[in-house]
């Protein structure tokens, strides 16, 4: 989104209740349930959210800072969801953040055990921001399984930096800080894999495409939000619209000025 | 993966047993939820283990373990695969 | 103005959408989800080798063992009583070193006092109000939980809460609910606000109030405490030599009792408020996990115990001031709490409690740790009893108010099945939105816990049995 800092922050405060200061960075933490993220999350920001085996113990935002490089970050820790269509409130919370928030970093957390189910969404979020890492967790978990992930293909494949992770155990958390400050400051370019749909929905993407484009206005992807319509998703569109008044506001005020 | 085909209800399926996904008759929130879990129309699903009272069943699905009640799985249709042990 | 542009123009655009959606003979959404795994499984297959292991099969095996018809019904209450065994056997001496060393350092408090040459009234409010209630809070309550935390963050950890929800479900399928209200009543046993926040992982509205309006039904850690001093006191220590195992097993029949209490009260509300076929279940069951030990112990005591008991003491502190003024206000020959006490003394009676317990639970509003401290203040506040710090001191002081072991299990059984705190009413209104939600969620576990303890009482009397 093109906000301004300050228009960001207020977006933040009023609609997440999270306080972002001016010239921190805003890093998101996503993922499916019992991925480890908020295990990542107080191993980095030394904060004490609920961790355990067992989905759903994070139903809430959460937020802490942590310094990395001289440069301030503020994480938010999502409740876990299975996709951005969401369902139910926690998964709403964890859509709405990373769709109308925009933050400058989107750490999609994978479970390395089941790759497929985590890449699911880890595809769906590749659509609506280009500045996304992948944080491969768990492996410690897909040795003992004797699965075999080859990292560096798979950075290839999706576009954007994968770093492997224990959280747990504390590995990969520096190479982790690193990349995020890397993707953060704009050093280092991702191009995140678009997903490739059937014939029909490309075609009627192609079809709503020139109509979506008044109604994103530079907010939201076009190609994005005519596959959202697609999908036919009423709470989504609630949310849409709650979103889009107040940018259009935004838009208002900035051609008033 | 060839072999004998049938179409059944994904409940009616043993444990041990694998098969195929051939459709959801599912509706609403349940049916998004099933899909987003990987639970698609091709997808290989392994029925693992009965709750101590017969219900729910355990599903292997994409390396993880999904819990189904009967009467849901009873509108998951599948194709059984007789021999497709090794598939999953 | 400028909000209304979009929303319209949004709406237009929607219309069109549905016109396009219409015209494709299958669901969009359904292709889209189906694309999404055709590329992932692309990707899957370029990177990914799976080379078999044993792991699966640990995971088989103990899951064969977990939720086996034979074993995992009594698995369940084994571990439950296990559990409370440890807690109650393990906290008993720690509870009462903590006791003594705590009062004895309120003697010399009390002489620090005096040598300065403080009013006597300054004494009283803060060494015999505050002090006293923050002793007994930290002796009553620490020693159990720090050992009761570890242990459940063990259980926890290693993935087995889930297989819980999985074992119940059909009962809760029978009760209309959904077997996941199962974790959110574990997260209960840590606190009931969280326990109700954590029912948004239920997915249909109305399953999810179910979840919510029964959750204080599960003991929380504030409970806990008044529970396992009571039983220790009047059950166990009647049976000498297996004080803790028959402790244990109260506080798990008592749990026991929650969890049905919990299916009868859901059942009912399907039947009646929250009418509705039950919808459905997805349970996801992650594999298993080993527990870091080192990690438990640090998270559980220092993320939750202190957590716990700082809130505890909070709340104490000032209670356990107000106490002292309150029992030490005169009006005539009584102080003002002993007229408060016999004000609420007839209700009580009638439901085999007596007036003071009422206060201390109504007091306990604030937060349930402070019920106990607060009764033993009430009724020290009159008498002069020396040895407080043991189990027998405790008793004398409790008998010679006119408890009985009737008392005793009233008190037990009001704790469980009582009004939640202020703090899980406030997350009601926060999760519900509605004032309406509240008011039952705090109305329907007063009934039921009322009802209980006055059909129990008036059945024990008219049997003549106390
Ligand atoms: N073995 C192992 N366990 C982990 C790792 N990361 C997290 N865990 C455990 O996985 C469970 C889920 O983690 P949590 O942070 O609560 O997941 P969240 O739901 O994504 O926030 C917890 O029991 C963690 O201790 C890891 O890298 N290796
Ligand atoms: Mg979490």
């Amino acid at each position: 989104m093109n906000l301004s800092a300050k228009q960001k922050r207020s977006l933040w405060q009023d609609h997440f209740g999270i306080t972002i200061a001016a010239g921190q960075y805003g890093v998101a933490l996503a993922g499916n349930p019992n991925v480890g993220k908020s295990t990542i999350f107080n191993a980095l920001t030394g904060l004490h959210q609920h961790t355990g085996n067992w989905p759903g113990k994070t139903v809430d935002n959460a937020q802490g800072g942590f310094q990395y490089q001289q440069k301030s970050f503020l994480m938010v820790d999502l409740p876990g969801t299975y996709s951005l269509l969401a369902h139910t409130v926690e998964e709403q919370i964890a859509r709405d953040f990373l769709c109308f928030a925009s933050p400058d970093v989107t750490v999609v957390v994978l479970d390395a055990t089941c790759l497929e189910r985590n890449l699911n969404l880890a595809l769906q979020v590749f659509e609506i921001t280009p500045n996304v890492i992948v944080c491969l967790n768990l492996m410690d978990e897909a040795q003992k399984k004797r699965l075999k992930i080859d990292v560096q293909s798979l950075e290839r494949e999706l576009g954007v930096p994968v770093v492997a992770t224990a959280a747990r155990q504390g590995e990969g958390l520096i190479e982790l800080q690193e990349k995020i400050l890397q993707v953060a400051s704009g050093a280092l370019p991702t191009n995140p894999r678009q997903i490739l749909y059937s014939p029909e929905v490309e075609k009627a993407v192609e079809h709503l495409l020139p109509m979506v484009g008044s109604i994103a206005n530079n907010t939201l992807s076009p190609r994005w939000l005519a596959l959202r319509l697609l999908d036919g998703d009423r709470s989504f569109l609630d949310s849409l619209s709650s979103f889009l008044g107040v940018n259009s506001c935004w838009e208002g005020a900035r051609c008033a000025q | 993966m060839k072999g004998a085909e049938r179409i059944d209800a994904l409940a009616d399926l043993s444990p041990g047993s694998v098969c195929q996904i051939v459709s959801l008759e599912l509706s609403g929130l349940l049916r998004r939820r099933i899909l987003d879990l990987g639970i698609v129309p091709g997808t290989l699903i392994r029925c693992i283990r009965r709750g101590p009272s017969g219900d729910p069943t355990a599903y292997l699905v994409r390396e993880t373990l999904i819990a189904l009640r009967s009467e849901d799985a009873a509108q998951i249709s599948v194709r059984t695969l007789l021999n497709g042990e090794e598939c999953i | 103005m400028c909000a209304m542009m979009p929303t319209r123009s949004l709406s237009e655009v929607w219309s069109e959408a549905e016109i396009v959606r219409r015209s494709y003979p299958n669901s969009f959404s359904d292709q889209m989800v189906a694309d999404i795994y055709g590329n992932v499984e692309q990707i899957t297959n370029n990177v990914l080798t799976k080379q078999g292991s044993k792991r699966y099969l640990f995971d088989q095996k103990l899951d064969d063992l977990v939720t086996s018809k034979r074993f995992g019904y009594p698995l369940m209450l084994l571990l439950l009583v296990i559990v409370f065994w440890i807690t109650m056997a393990g906290a008993n001496v720690p509870s009462r070193l903590l006791a003594s060393g705590l009062f004895a350092f309120q003697d010399q408090l009390t002489l620090w006092f005096q040598w300065i040459g403080t009013p006597s009234w300054v004494h009283g409010v803060l060494v015999l109000g505050v002090y006293r209630t923050l002793a007994w809070v930290i002796a009553v309550m620490l020693p159990p939980m720090a050992i009761f935390f570890p242990l459940f963050t063990l259980l926890e950890d290693s993935g087995y809460l889930p297989r819980i929800a999985f074992n119940l479900d059909h009962i809760f399928k029978k009760a209309k609910a959904c077997g996941k209200q199962s974790l959110t009543m574990c997260m209960g046993f840590g606190c009931n606000a969280a326990g109700v926040t954590a029912c948004r992982i239920i997915d249909s509205p109305r399953e999810r109030l179910i979840a919510i309006l029964t959750n204080s039904f599960v003991p929380c850690n504030g409970r806990f405490p008044t529970l396992i001093v009571v039983s220790s006191i009047f059950i166990g220590g009647a049976v000498a030599p297996y004080t803790g195992l028959v402790n244990a097993l109260v506080i798990s029949g008592l749990i026991l009792l929650g969890i049905a209490t919990t299916l009868l009260i859901s059942w009912l509300l399907s039947l009646t408020i929250l009418k509705g076929e039950p919808s459905s279940l997805v349970l996801e069951l992650p594999s298993y996990r080993r527990p870091q030990l080192g990690s438990v112990i640090y998270r559980s005591i220092l993320d939750r115990t202190l957590f716990v008991l700082r809130r505890a003491v909070l709340i104490a502190a000032p209670a356990g001031g107000v106490i002292w003024i309150l029992g030490n206000i005169y009006i005539g020959q009584q102080s003002l709490l002993t007229s408060l006490g016999q004000a609420l003394n007839p209700f009580g009676q009638l439901f085999g409690l007596d007036g003071f317990i009422l206060m201390a639970f109504i007091l306990g509003l604030a937060a349930n740790e402070i019920v106990l401290p607060i009764l033993l203040m009430s009724y020290l506040s009159t008498g002069y009893l020396q040895d407080f710090t043991s189990l027998e001191g405790l008793r004398s002081v409790l008998v010679s108010n006119g408890w009985t072991w009737l008392t005793a299990i009233n008190m037990m059984l009001f704790s469980l099945l009582h009004w939640p705190c202020s703090t899980t009413l406030l997350t009601t209104y926060k999760e519900t939105g509605s004032k309406k939600w509240v008011l039952l969620s705090f109305l329907i576990p007063t009934m039921t816990g009322l009802s209980v303890i006055f059909i129990f009482t008036q059945c024990v009397r008219f049997l003549g049995l106390v």
